[in-house]
């Protein structure tokens, strides 16, 4: 079996998200970048599946140069390669357009990745590759069984969950608790240096969206604190002031 | 011409978040200068179809084919793919859901066109076609400028608040060819949360976190929802030790929310939490640390034992 697992490389979680350039850029002065945490999920489940079925991982990321230490974090997890298409990835019409490149070339058996990025958080990639192979597309996915060609699958519905079935090849989109992240160990971390990272140009066509600009929330107004013991108070603040209830 | 908005069913019903998309679909053909068609797919009755005109709908297409009664991405991207094409559409719009995120992903495949998700303003039309979104899970926002033929508009919760009219939609049957290709995956089972308010379309959320020790100590958090008519959340730690399920889990990496109320009980306020909750209209904060971080952006907090405080707060809403 031939598992591709797309990752992302987006701001740490913890990211106080700020902009430079009078709003049109990010400002990654003092950013840690990391691996999409969906994505982590999605290469944690491949590495399961290579491990008790033998199947190949390959990573491939959308991305500029600065991605290559969050790629080769991958291959330090279990990833056999990687593959860096170079271009800066901003929409997702082109970003899947690259992984679909990929895909024709290779043909894989399994296409996993996050159900969304965290730092457009379209959720698009995924449905969009599965329309350009013609092969169907799953997501938010929270288990996954392979049984010879048949997928075992549990999906998130609203308030709820779905037990799927579905042939392989398929695409998903990955989140907890499909299986445990991965932390890297020391002979792994050791071997990602030596495993092959091929890099590709991208095709395709233009992009079908652009950001003009950002924009940070407004800030929230100073907190009312209401004493414990006079807790009730809340209640009619919520009533009368806020009006939400 | 007319803008195409997908509205979801959800047992018969058309879901509160789909009766947002319409009004807000149907003041983007008025800045279009042209009609708002809805699409229902999935067993409804007419009255319940033809009230997509309360909201702004000049006309509905039904799509009842059996097969579509089970909500299907890939086929219902088929479906609304074809009533674009029918109607001339060049702008969809729809709210986020688990089945519509689904959609969406497959229809933008389809149409090649250009998608902004969760949109959180009507788009300005100004200077081509822009959206605002929030991005960042709510830590920002971005002006996105949809070039493509077709846009794709996926709106967030409480986008705009409809106001109803008398009017009432002509229902129009449409039969969009399916293929077999449209069912491949195969829906085995399904479990569902049945007579609560379900979290991602509901107005008021009580969640709580570590802070109520566990799962035995959620009745003062439920009787608090309950009583409020609210749906319940939690804090990711809360749903990873199984307490609670992982649908309530709301964050970073779970369910990104914009209730008009949010009510936090024992929940910290990583920035992870707040990620996902952030874009609440109103939120309160009740912890026992003075220091906890949720209260910097919180609007009402109280410094409390959640097991002192909760089951006064519910006394209180009973008594309003
Ligand atoms: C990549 C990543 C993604 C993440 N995604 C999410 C996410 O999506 N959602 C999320 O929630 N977290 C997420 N987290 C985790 C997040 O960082 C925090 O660990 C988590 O939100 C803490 O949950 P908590 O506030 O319930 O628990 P704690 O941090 O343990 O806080 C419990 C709080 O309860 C208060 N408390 C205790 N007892 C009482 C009492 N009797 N009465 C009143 N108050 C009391 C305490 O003062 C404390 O503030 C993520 C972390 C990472 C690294």
């Amino acid at each position: 079996m031939k598992i591709l697992v797309c990752v992302t490389s987006v701001p740490d979680t913890t990211t106080k998200i700020a902009f430079t350039d009078n709003n049109t850029k990010l400002n990654k002065a003092g950013v840690t970048f990391i691996t999409g945490p969906y994505d982590d999920y999605a290469l944690a489940r491949a590495v399961e599946l290579k491990e008790k079925t033998g199947a190949s991982v390959t990573v491939l990321n959308v991305g500029e140069a600065d991605a290559e230490p969050v790629i080769r974090k991958c291959l330090a997890i279990g990833a056999d390669d990687a593959i860096r298409v170079n271009a800066e990835p901003t929409d997702a019409y082109f970003v899947a357009e690259q992984i679909a490149a990929i895909a024709k070339e290779n043909s894989y058996d399994l296409i996993l990745m996050g159900r969304e990025s965290i730092d457009y958080n379209g959720g698009q990639v995924h449905g969009i590759v599965g329309e350009m192979l013609g092969l169907p597309s799953i997501s938010p996915v929270m288990q996954l069984d392979i049984d010879g060609d048949t997928a075992k699958i549990t999906r998130e519905i609203e308030g709820g969950k779905e037990q799927l079935e579905a042939k392989l090849p398929l695409i998903l989109g990955c989140q907890e608790p499909i299986a445990e992240w991965k932390i890297p160990n020391m002979r792994g971390i050791m071997t990602a240096r030596t495993k092959p990272l091929k890099l590709v140009e991208p095709t395709g066509t233009d992009k079908l969206t652009t950001v003009a600009s950002y924009e940070l929330p407004a800030p929230r107004g100073a907190v009312k604190m209401i004493k414990a013991e006079e807790a009730e108070t809340l209640i009619q603040l919520l009533h009368n002031e806020a009006k939400v209830i | 011409m007319s803008v195409l908005i997908f509205a979801e069913l959800d047992e018969g019903k058309i879901r509160k978040s789909s009766q947002e998309a319409i009004f807000y679909g149907a003041q983007v053909a008025e800045k279009l200068g042209t009609q708002a068609t809805a699409i229902v797919i999935g067993q409804a009755d007419d009255s319940e179809l033809a009230s997509a005109g309360r909201f702004g709908a000049g006309k509905v297409l039904h799509a009842a084919d059996a097969k579509l009664n089970e909500p299907n991405g890939m086929a219902y991207a088929t479906a609304v793919a074809a009533a674009a094409q029918q109607e001339g559409s060049k702008v969809i719009v729809l709210a986020k859901s688990s089945l519509a995120d689904a959609m969406t992903a497959r229809l933008a495949g389809k149409l090649k066109a250009g998608l902004a998700a969760n949109v959180i303003e009507l788009p300005d039309l100004s200077n081509g076609f822009r959206v605002k979104s929030s991005i960042y899970t709510g830590k920002a926002f971005a002006y996105n400028d949809l070039k493509a033929d077709v846009k794709i508009l996926a709106i967030k919760k409480n986008t705009v608040s409809p106001v109803e009219s008398e009017a009432t939609a002509p229902v129009e049957a449409f039969n969009p060819s399916l293929s077999d290709a449209d069912f491949v995956i195969s829906v085995k089972s399904t479990e569902k949360a049945s007579g609560d308010v379900l979290l991602p379309e509901a107005d008021l959320v009580v969640s709580a976190g570590r802070g109520l020790k566990g799962p035995e100590n959620w009745g003062i958090v439920e009787e608090l929802a309950n009583t409020l008519h609210a749906a319940t959340a939690c804090s990711k730690p809360v749903s990873d030790l199984d307490w609670r399920p992982h649908s309530e889990h709301v964050g970073q990496t779970g369910l990104k929310i914009s209730p008009n109320l949010y009510i936090a009980c024992g929940i910290s306020g990583a920035i992870q939490h707040l990620a996902g909750v952030n874009s609440s209209k109103v939120i309160v904060v009740i912890n026992k640390d003075p220091d906890a971080p949720f209260f910097k952006s919180a609007d009402y907090g109280i410094v409390g034992d959640v097991f002192d405080v909760l089951p006064r707060l519910t006394k209180a809403v009973k008594a309003l």
